[in-house]
């Protein structure tokens, strides 16, 4: 499988969130806004890619039985650094993504691609498929929190777009908004794909 | 810790700031295993027992092992790791002692290590700085919310199936915006907020 295919997998055909449907509570959490959404998509994704490359490395070494507990100790660590980093150079971010952060330690997708892929595959295809599965959640929490920004606020990544005369629907930025969009938007994107591979098929 | 307390903190979790609906967390096993009453029911035992035990655990791990020494840095891969074990510990004990339960909770248990809510509560423990008592209660009545949710939720979904909806929308949208309208009613709890 080459590298580049692997990257589209993960942003279209295998999305880890609308078409695999893992990893919703960030998904739902963090996509108040569009900023939120990508410093959560970006801090998730470079915990995959590092964790997806350590655990394809260690991969002979880690006995079976045991496996999932040091898969979740490797991962913690790079969350943790991610944490830190954070709180260091985005304190702004640092304190609206609050909980979520230390939270990418459950995050699914993560231990999926470990168990899924990383424990069977090379360091190279590891790393490019953390890339691509990285790269489609953070992809799926972007346009997801466009329309909830757009709708809820009436602004695009804190810039207003709408004028003055914009009354925002607030309960899109709220949690009923967060499941109503979300469920909107696997559906949409369900329909968009059958229709390219009904296409593609005739 | 006063009764009038108790009872605040235990509305609070259970309604005011109920996991599912009002957090976001332990949406996975929300959605994964509500599709049938029997099985939902099955989980949210198993979260619930999981959630006070490991509230009380991570309680004495944070406040006698990690303020002393200065290593809140490293409470996420503190906590990770009691529950991992915890659930683990848990697992074993049922399967000697309690053969039924462990039946009955089946799967469900080694799943729930990464479940979010569980991790959660523990994290948000540390942040409201509650003491031990408190710690427990609040991981239990979390759980309990939790538990709310996810039956009258798993009780919608066996309706779903054999409604009439649009194709695009079968499955896992419908259920979604089925979530929806259930988190637009508890946010009816938000106003409701006792001696705070």
């Amino acid at each position: 499988m080459n590298s580049l295919k692997q990257i589209t997998d993960g942003l279209f055909a295998n999305n880890p969130v609308l078409v695999q449907l893992i990893g919703m509570c960030p998904t739902l959490a963090t996509t108040t806004s569009l900023k939120n959404a990508l410093g959560m998509g970006l801090s998730a994704a470079a915990v995959l890619v590092c964790s997806n490359v350590v655990i394809s490395i260690l991969r002979k070494i880690i006995p079976v039985k045991v496996r999932i507990a040091c898969y979740i100790v490797i991962i913690a660590g790079f969350v943790t650094v991610v944490d830190l980093l954070m709180q260091a150079y985005l304190p702004e971010l640092s304190v609206s993504l609050g909980m979520y952060i230390p939270l990418i330690v459950v995050n699914c997708i993560i231990l999926a691609r470990a168990e899924a892929f990383a424990s069977k595959n090379g360091v190279i295809a590891s790393f490019f498929d953390g890339v691509g599965m990285g790269l489609g959640f953070t992809f799926a929490l972007c346009l997801l929190a466009f329309f909830r920004e757009l709708i809820g606020c009436g602004t695009v990544y804190g810039i207003p777009v709408f004028g003055s005369g914009y009354e925002p629907v607030t309960v899109i930025v709220q949690t009923p908004g967060g499941f109503l969009c979300l469920g909107i938007l696997i559906a949409a994107f369900k329909v968009v794909s059958d229709k390219i591979k009904g296409r593609k098929r005739s | 810790m006063s009764f009038v307390k108790i009872v605040s903190l235990s509305l609070s979790a259970i309604l005011v700031e109920n996991f599912i609906f009002v957090r976001f967390l332990g949406i996975c096993p929300f959605l994964g295993v509500s599709k049938k009453t029997d099985t939902a029911v099955g989980m949210s035992l198993s979260v619930i027992f999981v959630m006070t035990v490991s509230s009380a655990a991570t309680y004495i791990v944070n406040r006698f092992v990690l303020v002393p020494f200065d290593l809140g840095y490293m409470r996420t891969v503190a906590f990770i790791l009691i529950i991992a074990s915890l659930v683990q510990f848990v697992e074993l004990f049922l399967m000697k002692s309690v053969p039924a339960l462990f039946h009955a909770l089946g799967i469900y248990l080694p799943l729930i290590t990464t479940n979010c809510a569980v991790l959660g509560v523990a994290l948000l423990n540390v942040k409201k700085e509650l003491d031990f008592l408190g710690s427990v209660i609040n991981g239990f009545m979390s759980g309990v919310g939790f538990a709310i949710a996810m039956i009258i939720f798993s009780s919608i979904r066996e309706h779903l199936e054999e409604s009439d909806h649009p194709k695009a929308f079968e499955g896992f949208p419908i259920a979604l915006i089925s979530a929806s309208l259930l988190s637009l009613a508890f946010m009816g709890f938000q106003g409701l907020s006792i001696f705070n």
